[in-house]
């Protein structure tokens, strides 16, 4: 009985709402984990090919920058209901909405990467014979990868706190349940999803981290000998 | 375009500017809970971002700060808050809640630009005879400068378009007339809150770009 009464008075913390209601929080945490894997996987495939572009000149850098920063300064509740006419309820809506965040993040990290590594670098690979495709494969892009890992991660924890808000059109992952117990000031209800929301970004900022790690494994052997500039060949 | 074309009309129909749920008054409190919780941000996050960067110490605790603070969502907080008693506050929820957002770019970058700063060139000044309080104004400060105004630059640009989502617990803002059109299914005035808040926030992005050129320790020292 102790259990039903923490229902009953509103608690913040109830472990009988937690019992009752776990397929429904499993349902919301899983609907938010692929909602943000669509999204941010979606969103470095089209960050890329924008990067590359704004490398190449002036020309391009100033409206794939200003076109990205443009979306990102649109609320995302506006570009939810903005996209429902091309969409309807779907979470095709969000995870577009999404997309278009996650861009402005994506293309300025992998664009830093890219124009961060060393004109040595580049010039030796040149001298080698490597021609442009086997540059940006072999030099470029493990040379920009802390970077475009940190992009990444930055995309990922925030379109995890962003698809709360897709619960407008009903696709929001655990926001569907914040929103719905709005109504009713359902404490325990919030709170579990809140804590849920949290906790998803950390372990998946922390996946990637990890992921990071073993994907640049110089980094690590670079800084348990010393300076860098001693280990630089 | 037709529906931009009614978001025009929507815009240009005087009735929609004025009273309670007016664009005159939604961008007032807009504009008040945006730069409060600005002024908030910057108070809480730079001085303990410069301090730490200038001993050089505590990069772990910032950079983690900031991503917990990054990972909480608007919305959540903001739906914690009107379940809670603080709900009667007024603008103290949404202010809350947008200060975790604006802290995070904000600590970072500033920590970032600190200990950025080329080791040698503050033991060349330490080598002058400069003692902290002065290697960290005429030293690190300017040397900084750049990476603290893109941190601010993004938490302002985030502050004001997150704002909006304080309408999606019932809190003013211009959100509200988005969310006033969502529930009314009415496009146009979605769109036109929509255009509202993105020139805002554009607005805001283009003045700190203007002040940030304005102010440059670094700008007379540069090659005309």
């Amino acid at each position: 009985m102790a259990g039903q009464n923490c229902l009953v008075t509103n608690d913040w913390i109830c472990g009988e709402y937690l019992r009752s209601r776990s397929q429904e929080l499993t349902d919301a945490t899983v609907q938010h984990i692929w909602i943000t894997a669509v999204s941010v996987a979606i969103g470095v495939a089209v960050a890329f090919p924008l990067a590359l572009l704004a490398r190449r000149g002036r020309h391009f850098a100033g409206p794939v920058l200003g076109l990205t920063t443009v979306l990102y300064t649109v609320p995302s509740l506006a570009m939810f209901s903005l996209l429902l006419p091309l969409f309807g309820l779907s979470a095709a809506l969000v995870v577009t909405g999404l997309v278009l965040y996650s861009l402005t993040i994506l293309v300025r990290n992998i664009l830093a990467g890219l124009e961060a590594v060393p004109e040595e670098a580049k010039e030796a690979a040149h001298g080698m014979g490597y021609g442009p495709a086997r540059l940006l494969w072999e030099v470029e892009l493990p040379l920009a990868l802390p970077a475009l890992m940190a992009g990444i991660r930055i995309a990922t924890v925030s379109t995890i706190a962003l698809t709360t808000v897709g619960s407008i059109v009903g696709r929001g992952g655990l926001g569907n349940l914040i929103e719905d117990a709005l109504p009713s000031f359902f404490k325990a209800q919030v709170l579990a999803a809140s804590v849920l929301c949290v906790l998803l970004a950390v372990v998946a900022d922390l996946l990637l981290l990890g992921l990071q790690r073993l994907l640049t494994p110089w980094t690590r052997i670079r800084a348990a000998h010393g300076p860098a500039e001693a280990e630089a060949v | 375009m037709g529906v931009l074309g009614d978001a025009w009309t929507w815009l240009t129909t005087g009735a929609n500017w004025s009273g309670e749920s007016g664009v005159g008054h939604r961008l007032g409190e807009h504009l008040y809970v945006s730069g409060v919780a600005l002024a908030l941000s910057c108070g809480i996050a730079l001085p303990v971002a410069l301090y730490l960067g200038h001993i050089r110490k505590g990069g772990a605790l910032a950079v983690n700060l900031a991503n917990v603070g990054r990972a909480v969502p608007v919305f959540a907080v903001l739906a914690l808050f009107m379940v809670s008693p603080l709900r009667n506050a007024g603008y103290i929820p949404t202010i809350t809640a947008l200060v975790l957002f604006a802290v995070p770019p904000l600590l970072t970058n500033a920590y970032v630009g600190m200990t950025e700063v080329d080791r040698s060139v503050t033991e060349a000044a330490r080598g002058m005879g400069m003692s902290g309080g002065q290697l960290f104004l005429r030293v690190e400060l300017p040397l900084a400068y750049p990476l603290i105004m893109t941190g601010l630059r993004s938490a302002a640009v985030q502050v004001v378009a997150t704002a909006t989502i304080a309408a999606m617990v019932g809190q003013g803002g211009l959100g509200r007339i988005i969310t006033a059109g969502f529930n009314t299914y009415d496009t146009a005035q979605v769109v036109a809150g929509a255009l509202l808040v993105a020139v805002l926030a554009l607005l805001v992005e283009t003045v700190l770009v203007a002040l940030d050129r304005l102010l440059s320790p670094l700008r007379r020292r540069r090659p005309a």
